[in-house]
């Protein structure tokens, strides 16, 4: 039982890979979703000791963090007038209207 | 074994960061990626500490969390009173 139980510990936990797609999307949820992954893995590594409530303390600082930070990121960008292409289009269309 | 991956594969993702670093159009992107940097960082400090068999390297991990999260929030606060200041310059 406990060889399988590591064995199940040491596949599933421990998935890395996080994803690469549109930059602030990417950004937010590669962040908050790998770090969830590695730590998640990283603590059915380790059991319930001191060292698993260490990496939960990691993994909650890092989600309330990483969201903050793009959030943050994005409405600067909005404030100094980065527009995204879809309002572009937009005003083009309505003059054309 | 499989911090040895881990970590391999965080720092492959980490050099992608940094190519998107020197890359980005604007400003913000390479904002964005400083700030995934950082927590990649965070992140490689964890599963190092594990693969060396010495998890004393968490509290590193924690610490660099917070000194990540309040040099981004600087950094912005920084470029927003640039512009700012830009801004004043060009209307006077």
């Amino acid at each position: 039982m406990s060889g399988i139980f590591f064995a199940v510990t040491s596949a599933v936990g421990l998935f890395r890979l996080p994803d690469f797609f549109a930059r602030v999307h990417a950004a937010g949820i590669g962040d908050t979703v790998s770090a969830a992954l590695i730590i998640l893995g990283l603590m059915l590594n380790s059991g319930f000791t001191l060292i698993s409530i260490k990496l939960f303390y990691i993994l909650f600082l890092l989600w309330f963090t990483s969201p903050i930070s793009s959030h943050s990121v994005v409405k600067a960008a909005r404030h100094s007038g980065l527009e995204p292409f879809l309002v572009e289009k937009e005003k083009t269309n309505r003059k054309t209207d | 074994m499989i911090y040895t991956v881990t970590c391999i594969a965080i720092l492959i993702v980490m050099i992608i960061i940094l190519v998107r670093a020197f890359c980005g159009p604007s400003i913000y992107d390479r904002i964005l990626a400083v700030n995934m940097f950082g927590t990649k960082t965070v992140l490689l400090i964890a599963v190092y500490g594990f693969l060396i068999d010495r998890p004393e390297f968490l509290d590193l991990a924690i610490v660099y969390t917070l000194i990540n999260f309040i040099g981004i929030v600087c950094v912005l606060n920084f470029i927003e009173r640039v512009e700012r200041m830009e801004d004043e310059e060009e209307h006077s």
